[in-house]
């Protein structure tokens, strides 16, 4: 189903002008639009030097890894090879055992060897601009629909709750679902659940998005829907998107830049053409005939 | 001895008056039972040096020690160092102290089997330690621990019957003395365990019918 031509949407014909006067600004993540993405200054997220050990399995080997402002970018590789590892650790979920991590121009990690980890400020502060996307959908469970959207956003933010409540009806329209806000998920089916927690995670205006296999739980009839909106958004904003998928087809449409994980380190980053078409690397090959021969 | 009837339905209203501070004793113990034991398990849970361990010392002390004895203790041996209240009121915190201990354990299972995804949500949106406790964590879980917490209420109730050790005057108390100023204990004694049964079975058809509303949606 296409988000768009759900007949609950009362936002499809609805011009996209902002308020005279406003300065314009995308629908979506709330940052100013029509400019160029790119921005003087680094990249978005910077990975220098990260490690990550679990005993001795050495999950992530001395990554160094950079996202550029407003760039989609897939992340694919053999089971193990640490790429969820990467977006747990931006959603600080886990922590490196070494290694920093910059995220816009603010540090979310500056580990040495041995150090003990604790949550910082600038850690949490950091943490705002980042939303996440999980396999499990992870909503909760005893609110609804839109009970789930506002939560952060009147909590965190501090926004009042008029307003939460119309921007979480505006994003479930986006998504689809308009004519779900007061269903609560286990009446919802795993694709639309899936879709309330795209919803909820924009709410928050993150600059970075990551999706960890964000089609993995769902049966194949209901992954076209979730794709969908993940690729009108890839579309439609210069939010930075970061996608680990087994999806192949998906990630070589909407990507800019597809990284080929192994064993701990990017085997090979290229645009989507050269990954799957003329891939460099005998293992980024190898993979891709695995996956893609059924 | 011989069932006499009309003593037994002369006895009666005596016998409702202990049942009823039986039922006070009972839901007032639960009461605090119930917001100690989930204090003590967010505790234990927060991992806070000191206070965590403690509060998981406190909990093994009173499991570990007869509910009896804890009564006593506070009524006969806590006056002697100035502190004392009336039997009942000794009653009801006691009673209400122990259950929390038990309490607290099933609080820990219902947090424990709230998914990590939950948690894990939460952090991903930033939400303050506290709004994660108080509207995602604690309602998933107290709401799948309801149906073993109805079971220790109607526990509580039978138990309640050990207070009369410490003079409170509830049902298994006003029994014995009615025995032991008649010399009749047939009918006290056997009324009384008829009016427990009489309260607590509707109230275990009661836990069984939470129990298949509160079972986890699959």
């Amino acid at each position: 189903m296409h988000p768009s031509n759900d007949p609950g949407s009362a936002d499809a014909g609805r011009p996209d002008a902002p308020l005279p006067g406003g300065p314009r600004t995308d629908r979506i993540t709330g940052l100013p639009t029509g400019s160029a993405p790119i921005v003087a200054g680094g990249p978005i997220v910077a990975f220098d030097n990260v490690s990550k050990n679990w005993g001795d399995n050495q999950v992530l080997k001395a990554l160094n890894f950079n996202v550029n402002p407003g760039e989609k970018v897939s992340i694919i590789g053999p089971s193990g090879s640490g790429k969820t590892t990467i977006l747990r650790i931006l959603m600080t979920l886990e922590s490196p055992t070494e290694g920093q991590v910059h995220v816009d121009g603010d540090v979310l990690w500056n580990v040495k060897h041995g150090d003990k980890i604790r949550e910082t400020k600038v850690m949490r502060a950091t943490r705002r601009k980042i939303g996440m996307v999980f396999q499990g959908f992870n909503l909760f469970p005893h609110m609804t629909a839109l009970e789930n959207i506002i939560e952060a956003p009147v909590h965190v933010l501090g926004m009042n709750k008029a307003e939460a409540r119309d921007r979480a009806a505006e994003l479930l329209q986006l998504v689809g679902l308009g004519a779900h806000m007061n269903h609560t998920p286990p009446q919802l089916s795993g694709g639309q659940q899936q879709r309330v927690a795209i919803a909820r995670a924009l709410a928050m205006r993150p600059k970075v998005l990551l999706f960890d296999e964000p089609t993995s739980a769902l049966d194949p009839e209901l992954i076209g829907e979730v794709l969908n909106v993940i690729r009108n958004l890839a579309n439609s904003t210069d939010m930075t998107m970061l996608m680990v998928t087994h999806e192949m087809r998906f990630a070589e449409e909407i990507s800019d830049r597809v990284v080929m994980f192994d064993h701990g380190s990017a085997v090979e980053s290229g645009p989507p053409e050269q990954i799957f078409k003329n891939p460099q690397e005998e293992r980024t090959r190898a993979f891709l005939q695995a996956v893609l021969k059924h | 001895m011989i069932w006499d009837n009309a003593f037994a339905i002369s006895i009666i209203p005596m016998l409702l008056k202990g049942l009823w501070v039986t039922i006070q004793l009972t839901l007032l113990g639960t009461l605090i039972a119930a917001v100690l034991g989930l204090v003590a398990a967010v505790i234990r849970r927060l991992n806070i040096p000191v206070v965590s361990p403690l509060v998981s010392f406190m909990v093994i002390f009173i499991r570990g020690t007869p509910l009896l004895i804890q009564a006593y203790v506070a009524f006969f041996v806590l006056p002697i160092y100035g502190i004392s209240f009336n039997a009942f009121t000794t009653g009801v915190v006691i009673i209400g102290i122990n259950y929390s201990a038990y309490m607290a354990e099933v609080y820990r299972s219902g947090i424990q089997g709230v998914s990590v995804g939950q948690w894990e949500a939460a952090t991903a949106l930033s939400l303050p330690t506290v709004r994660t406790w108080c509207r995602v964590i604690l309602p998933q879980a107290v709401r799948t621990v309801i149906p073993m917490l109805g079971n220790y209420l109607i526990q509580m109730f039978k138990d309640s019957a050990v207070l009369s050790a410490i003079t409170v005057v509830e049902l298994m108390a006003t029994a014995q003395s009615i025995g032991t100023s008649t010399y009749r204990y047939l009918e006290p004694l056997t009324m009384a365990g008829a009016l427990f049964l009489l309260v607590s079975y509707p109230a275990s058809r009661l836990v069984n019918k939470l129990e298949r509303r509160y079972a986890p949606k699959q």
